[in-house]
C-alpha cells in the first residue's frame, strides 16, 4: 500500500486545477490540526496545567505538606483500597455476566443486557440516591450501609459495572464455542477450560476493563458523594477531599491531592499498558 | 447443565441486588406520595429553571463536541501530521480525570485570580459561577465519546469509495455529505447518544465552577442533591425520577444505535 494522499491530489488535479487543489489540501492540514488543538488547549490542556501550577506556587515543600497531612493521607490511601476491592469484584462478576450474556439463551435476556448499561446511562448523584432509597437508613429490608466503607465500595461497583462487562464481551462472541465444546469432549470440567482456554484469550481485554473501571473508581464523586457521608478519616475519598478543599477555598491544597490523584492514575494506566503489551505478546508467540 | 445454571443465578442475582432492585426502589419512593405531588415537585419553579438550564447547556456541548469529534476523527484518520499521537492521548484524557479535578482546573483557568479571569474580568465576562461555566464543564466530560465511536467506523471505511467520488469530481465537502456522513452515520449517533448521556448526568465538575445557585446556575443533578441535602427527600426523588426517566430513553437509543453500529460494521 503506498500513500493514498498523492494520488488523491492527481485525479482531482484535472478538474479543481492542480495548484488549487493542493492549496485547499495544505490548508485543511494546517488549519485542521490548529483548530483542533486550539479547542483542547482552551477546554482541556490549559485548565489541567493550571492545576499543576498551582499545586507548585508555593515551592515543593508546600506541596509536600499538603500531599503529607494525615486527612489528605487517609482519604487517598481508602480511595485506593476501595478501587482495588471494585476492580477485584468486576474481575469476577465481569466475565460471568459477559457468558451469561453471551453464551445463555433465556428469556428477557434483551432486558438484562439493558440492565448492564444501565450506570452508563443513569446520572451517578441518581446512581447514590438509588442505591440509598434501598440500602439507606429508612431501608425497606432492613440493610443500612450508609455511611460507610460497604456503601462507597456498592456506588463504585454500580458505576464500574458496564466497563467489566463491556470489556470482554467482545472476545467471548469472538471465540467460536466449538473451542470450549472440544475442550469439554476432551475430559476439561467447566473450570479447567475457563481457566486454561477462557482465561487467556479473554486476560487482554480483562486488563483494559479493570484499568477503565480503576481510573474511574479513583476519581469518582456523584455516586458517593451522598452515600459516604464524607466523614474524615473514616469514609472521605480523594475527591470528596478536593471538593471539601474548593469549597473551603483552599485552592492550593485542593491542586496538590488533585496533581496526586492524577499520578496514580497515570501510573496505573502505564502499568497497564506495559502488562497489556506482555500478554499480547505471549499470545502471539503462541503456536 | 448445572454451571450453566449456577451462572445464570449468580449474574441475575448481582444485577438485581446491585441495579434492578435499587432502581425499582427509588422509583417506588418517588411515587409513593401520589401523581400529583410528583407533578408538584417537578413543575415548581426552580425544577422547570433547572430542566431548562441542563438542556440549554447541554446542546451547546453536544454540538460543540460533535463537530470537534468529526472533525478531529477526520484528522486523526485520515492525515498525517506531527503530534497526531498526542492529539489523540489528549481526547481521551478527560475518561481519566476526576470530575472534581475537572471542575477545579476551570475555576483555576477561567476564575477569579485564574489565569485568563483578570482579563476576562476586565471584559466583563463572566464564566465561572455563571451558565458559561456549565457548558465548559459538560464539554469537558463528554469530549472523547464521539471521537472514540467515529474513529473506528472510518477506519474499517477506507478512502476507496472517497478517492472514486473525487475522481468523478465531487466537492471534499459534497463528498463528506453525501458519502462519508451516511456511512458513520450509527457510530456517529453511538457517539453522541453517549455524549449525551454524560452532559446530563454530570455533578461533579458542574457543582464546582457553577457555585448552584438556586434558579440561575442550578442543573437537574444539582437539585436533586440540594433538595436531598436540605431533608426535602420527596422532591430530590421525584426530580430525580424525571432524570432516570430522560436517561432511560437515551438507554434506548444507546440499545439502538449499538445494535445499529454492530450491523453497520460487519
Amino acid at each position: 500500500m503506498t500513500d493514498p494522499a498523492p494520488i488523491a491530489l492527481d485525479l482531482t488535479g484535472p478538474r479543481a486545477g492542480g495548484r488549487g487543489a493542493a492549496a485547499s489540501l495544505d490548508l485543511t492540514r494546517v488549519l485542521g490540526p490548529a483548530l483542533a488543538t486550539t479547542y483542547l488547549s482552551l477546554l482541556v490542556l490549559l485548565p489541567l496545567a493550571a492545576v499543576l501550577s498551582k499545586a507548585f506556587q508555593a515551592g515543593l515543600p508546600s506541596f509536600v505538606e499538603a500531599v503529607v497531612q494525615p486527612e489528605a493521607l487517609a482519604a487517598l490511601r481508602l480511595t485506593v483500597i476501595s478501587s482495588a476491592v471494585v476492580v477485584a469484584v468486576n474481575a469476577l462478576a465481569g466475565p460471568l455476566i459477559a457468558w451469561m450474556l453471551v453464551r445463555d439463551q433465556f428469556p428477557g435476556k434483551r432486558v438484562v443486557a439493558a440492565i448492564v448499561d444501565l450506570p452508563f446511562a443513569l446520572p451517578t448523584v441518581i446512581a447514590g440516591l438509588t442505591l440509598l432509597s434501598l440500602y439507606g437508613p429508612t431501608s425497606p429490608v432492613h440493610v443500612d450501609v450508609a455511611y460507610t466503607w460497604a456503601g462507597i465500595v456498592l456506588a463504585l461497583a454500580f458505576v464500574t459495572l458496564p466497563f467489566s462487562v463491556r470489556s470482554v464481551q467482545p472476545v467471548l462472541i469472538e471465540l467460536d464455542r466449538e473451542v470450549e465444546d472440544a475442550a469439554a469432549t476432551l475430559g476439561a470440567s467447566s473450570l479447567t477450560t475457563f481457566r486454561r482456554v477462557i482465561l487467556p484469550v479473554m486476560a487482554p481485554a480483562l486488563l483494559v476493563g479493570a484499568g477503565l473501571g480503576f481510573a474511574r473508581a479513583l476519581g469518582e464523586f456523584g455516586s458517593v458523594v451522598l452515600i459516604s457521608g464524607n466523614l474524615p478519616f473514616k469514609t472521605e475519598l480523594a475527591s470528596v477531599r478536593i471538593f471539601n478543599l474548593v469549597q473551603s477555598n483552599d485552592l492550593q491544597a485542593a491542586a496538590a491531592v488533585s496533581v496526586e490523584l492524577l499520578l496514580i492514575s497515570l501510573v496505573v494506566l502505564l502499568a497497564l499498558g506495559v502488562v497489556r503489551g506482555r500478554v499480547d505478546a505471549h499470545l502471539r508467540g503462541r503456536p | 447443565m448445572r454451571g450453566r445454571w449456577l451462572i445464570r443465578g449468580l449474574g441475575l442475582g448481582y444485577l438485581a441486588v446491585l441495579i434492578a432492585l435499587p432502581v425499582g426502589a427509588i422509583f417506588w419512593r418517588a411515587l409513593s406520595p401520589g401523581l400529583a405531588a410528583v407533578w408538584a415537585a417537578v413543575s415548581s419553579p426552580d425544577a422547570v429553571h433547572a430542566l431548562l438550564l441542563t438542556l440549554g447547556t447541554g446542546v451547546i456541548a453536544v454540538v460543540a463536541n460533535t463537530v470537534f469529534g468529526v472533525g478531529a476523527a477526520l484528522l486523526l484518520v485520515r492525515h498525517r501530521f506531527p503530534g497526531a499521537g498526542l492529539l489523540e492521548a489528549l481526547c481521551d484524557l478527560p475518561l481519566s480525570v476526576s470530575p472534581v479535578v475537572i471542575g477545579l482546573a476551570l475555576v483555576l483557568f477561567y476564575g477569579e485570580g485564574g489565569w485568563i479571569g483578570g482579563w476576562l474580568s476586565a471584559h466583563a465576562i463572566q464564566v465561572i459561577f455563571s451558565p458559561p461555566s456549565i457548558v465548559l464543564a459538560v464539554a469537558f466530560v463528554s469530549l472523547p465519546y464521539v471521537v472514540r465511536e467515529v474513529m473506528p467506523v472510518l477506519q474499517e471505511l477506507g478512502t476507496e469509495q472517497e478517492q472514486m467520488a473525487a475522481t468523478l469530481g465531487s466537492s471534499p465537502l459534497r463528498t463528506f455529505l453525501r458519502l462519508t456522513l451516511p456511512a458513520i452515520r450509527w457510530g456517529l449517533a453511538y457517539g453522541i447518544t453517549l455524549t449525551c448521556a454524560r452532559v446530563l448526568g454530570e455533578f461533579g465538575a458542574v457543582s464546582i465552577v457553577s457555585g448552584s445557585i438556586e434558579g440561575q446556575t442550578q442543573t437537574l443533578t444539582l437539585l436533586v442533591n440540594d433538595r436531598f441535602s436540605n431533608f426535602d427527600q420527596p422532591g430530590a426523588y421525584a426530580v430525580a425520577v424525571l432524570l432516570a426517566l430522560i436517561s432511560l430513553s437515551v438507554l434506548g437509543l444507546l440499545s439502538l444505535s449499538r445494535s445499529r453500529r454492530e450491523a453497520a460494521v460487519r
